[in-house]
């Protein structure tokens, strides 16, 4: 014990004298917390769209000015033909092409059904489909309003059944997007603390040698790797103390909703678990440059594939396993549900149990492979 | 001409690049990485990412258990949107669906649908998301409410209801609305753009630490010679990448290559450069290679994956950061990307972004040489 408390203050004081390290491993999360979140909105707005209007009628200019009047939409062009608006398409200029045919105004009184061209710049389908969905339901609305008035003022007996859809929205009835993306973004920034520290860290006594002098000495390698982890646990701590309670309470406004014992408790385990990959990496590696290259590697993997910014539900099976395997999956569900939802233990005892199972797992690894030569 | 050639090949710069050749080669760890990292990446982010929202788990509460809310839900479950089960929850059994995260929407159908809906010519279905995530919520309520309203249409079309307006639907460029469209060129940017940075921000600060350097800066080379020798390696290499990236890409994930492949392997270089020149300034900003590491992975991963504008639309954010991504050299990269893939576009729609990125490498790469030499001093 004594031993750890000799390394542990070695440590502490060779992080504490190197500040530019120091300061960046607080100062870029805090930067990045800050000003990440708001770059991370999916809602689809400000959906440009080409008019190709060949009516030039009293209904074509109703329908587009209540397009506009949604909010959803902006007017990129007014243009005569197909072809001049697809220029705009081409360079990424406009989302939504709508073309109004000739006589859109006449077929719809005379032969009662008309019909309108919606073309969607689909490189990003998501903005297309949701794109299009809005729209589409737009002309539905627009729709349904003019046979109500035709059939009001023409006193036609056509019975309407109308099906009346309520929205309901738990848990953030704003929609408010840096709700939901603070707390992950938040996982992630600590995450690379956690790993990247500690990979390196360790490694770089390798290629500089120093670890010779301590693997000489009669320390034992297990309180040798406790004195280098401990710290960066710690440090990990930190950073999420400062993200949550300084970054999301006051500029966000974020208050967790669970308990934070509950929250603190993952995230202890969770700490363990990416110093465990951290110290795994860099048992692997000769040089800071192959550890970095790992790590950031598997940081790649990890922060593309945690469900943060694409839905884990819709990748194939095996990505899905992929996901799975992923600690940081696991830690954003976590943040989510405590913080949003409120979860408590009992929603979330699987979590726990996986994470202390990754624990245990690459930690006893990294000691096995960890080689004190004497 | 060939004199020259040879001279070139006899050069003492020429000699520092194959040095650096030697170093990159030696080194088998790394150079395994160099080349898996991307092959890797590209196969599985190009397969699993996708913003599209599929499979979502909901549930179905149906109270009125009548033709019409049958009829829905069948049109639910054809719809690839959704996994449904169907059972009947309170609205607090629902609440604790969602707080264990196994669902996100709830669709509830009220006892007497189909009568209300025959009788009164109107009825009610409430449809109730777990907005703790904005963008599924959103998302599924608006396809939800999209079947919900084929349905009314379907009703509408027996009572022959006048003026009806039919729309028809193109999707351009990608009609199957395949994920890889647009993700393939983002991590096309992303990987060749921060393993490139990476590399190169190592390698220099990696002689300072190990006083290496002292020696090369005290040898009668222009020590320019000496920084852009290091970057050459790399170049080549990641062309290499990048081919090996293009053969996957079209041929195991079926992209397509519309445009001049000419064009590409041009800009590519670019980015490239622009990647490397960025590289050399964190390396001479920094001490250690811990620092410049730090710098690079930490501070450029998460703005990149952000900023590229392949995750996020960029034209959403607010815009002091859309002036931050324009910083980002990988953000006009991916624009160009997809022109010469995905549109078939040629220089003329692109120079304005090969443009920016060499501005870019120029001021990059003599902010670098400036640090550099004062270094000497």
């Amino acid at each position: 014990m004594r031993t750890l408390k000799i390394l542990l203050k070695k440590e502490f004081r060779q992080i504490l004298r190197n500040t530019t390290i120091l300061r960046l491993i607080i100062a870029m999360p805090v930067i990045q917390l800050l000003i990440l979140p708001m770059a991370a909105d999916y809602e689809i707005k400000n959906i440009n769209i080409s008019v190709v209007d060949h009516d030039h009628s009293t209904y074509s200019q109703k329908l587009i000015d209540k397009i506009f009047a949604s909010g959803y939409f902006q007017l990129n062009d007014y243009s005569n033909s197909f072809d001049e608006s697809f220029q705009e398409f081409q360079h990424d200029n406009s989302d939504i092409i709508i073309e109004i045919p000739q006589n859109f105004e006449k077929d719809l009184l005379v032969e009662s059904k008309s019909s309108l061209f919606l073309a969607a710049n689909s490189i990003n389908g998501v903005k297309a489909s949701v794109g299009s969905a809005y729209l589409s339901s737009i002309i539905r609305n627009f729709n349904s309003e003019i046979q109500v008035d035709y059939i009001q003022t023409n006193n036609k007996p056509v019975s309407m059944q109308q099906i009346e859809v309520v929205n309901i929205n738990w848990f953030n009835p704003y929609l408010n997007y840096t709700l939901f993306m603070v707390p992950g973004i938040l996982v992630l920034l600590v995450t690379m603390v956690g790993a990247y520290m500690s990979a390196l860290n360790i490694v770089k006594e390798k290629e500089i040698g120093t670890i010779e002098q301590i693997n000489v000495t009669p320390v034992k390698k297990i309180y040798f790797l406790l004195g280098k982890l401990i710290p960066f646990w710690i440090i990990g701590i930190l950073v999420f103390s400062l993200g949550l309670f300084g970054i999301a309470r006051i500029v966000y406004h974020i208050v967790p909703v669970g308990s934070l014992l509950l929250l603190y408790s993952f995230l202890g385990i969770y700490l363990v678990v990416m110093l465990g990959i951290g110290l795994l990496i860099s048992t692997y590696s000769e040089t800071q440059q192959q550890a970095m290259s790992l790590a950031f590697f598997f940081m790649m993997i990890f922060i593309l594939m945690g469900g943060l910014f694409t839905p884990i539900d819709s990748m194939p099976v095996w990505a899905q396993w992929i996901a799975h395997l992923n600690p940081v999956t696991y830690f954003i569900e976590v943040v989510r549900m405590v913080v949003l939802k409120g979860s408590n233990f009992m929603d979330i005892k699987f979590h726990f149990l996986i994470m202390f199972c990754m624990a245990i797992f690459f930690n006893v690894w990294s000691l096995l492979n960890y080689k004190k030569i004497s | 001409m060939s004199k020259k050639i040879f001279s070139f090949f006899d050069s003492q710069f020429w000699a520092f690049v194959k040095k650096e050749f030697y170093h990159v080669f030696r080194d088998k760890k790394t150079l395994l990485l160099l080349f898996g990292m991307p092959v890797a990446q590209i196969l599985i982010f190009g397969f699993a990412l996708t913003n599209e929202i599929k499979n979502s788990k909901i549930v179905v509460c149906d109270y009125a258990n009548d033709i019409s809310s049958h009829e829905i839900i069948n049109k639910i479950e054809a719809s690839k949107y959704f996994e449904v089960e169907k059972s009947l929850l309170s609205h607090s059994e629902i609440e604790s669906a969602f707080k264990t995260g196994k669902v996100k929407l709830a669709i509830v159908f009220p006892a007497n649908f189909n009568d209300d809906l025959a009788h009164l010519n109107k009825a009610q279905i409430q449809i109730i998301a777990d907005a703790s995530d904005p963008n599924t919520a959103n998302t599924l309520s608006t396809y939800a409410m999209g079947i919900i309203m084929d349905y009314q249409q379907q009703l509408m079309n027996g009572a022959s209801v006048p003026m009806q307006i039919t729309t028809d639907l193109r999707m351009i460029y990608n009609p199957e609305l395949k994920g890889v469209y647009n993700f393939v060129p983002g991590v096309m940017a992303l990987v060749l753009l921060l393993v490139c940075v990476l590399m190169t921000s190592v390698s220099i600060v990696r002689e300072k630490e190990l006083g290496t350097m002292e020696v090369l800066l005290v040898s009668p080379f222009n020590p320019v010679m000496v920084v852009i020798a290091k970057a050459v390696p790399y170049f080549i290499l990641s062309l290499i990448n990048l081919t090996v990236i293009l053969l996957l890409s079209s041929f195991v994930m079926g992209m397509p290559i519309n445009g001049s492949l000419a064009l590409l392997y041009f800009s590519s270089s670019i980015l490239i450069c622009t990647a490397l020149a960025l590289g050399l300034l964190i390396s001479n900003l920094t001490d250690s290679q811990e620092t410049a590491m730090l710098l690079s992975l930490m501070g450029m991963l998460l703005p990149t994956v952000l900023f590229t504008g392949f995750m996020f639309p960029l034209e959403n954010m607010p815009l002091p950061l859309q002036y931050i991504s324009n910083l980002i050299p990988s953000k006009w990269y991916y624009i160009i990307v997809k022109s010469i893939m995905i549109k078939g576009l040629g220089i003329k729609a692109i120079w304005k972004e090969l443009l920016i990125l060499t501005g870019m490498t120029v001021f990059l790469l003599l902010v670098s040489i400036k640090k550099f030499k004062t270094r000497l001093e």
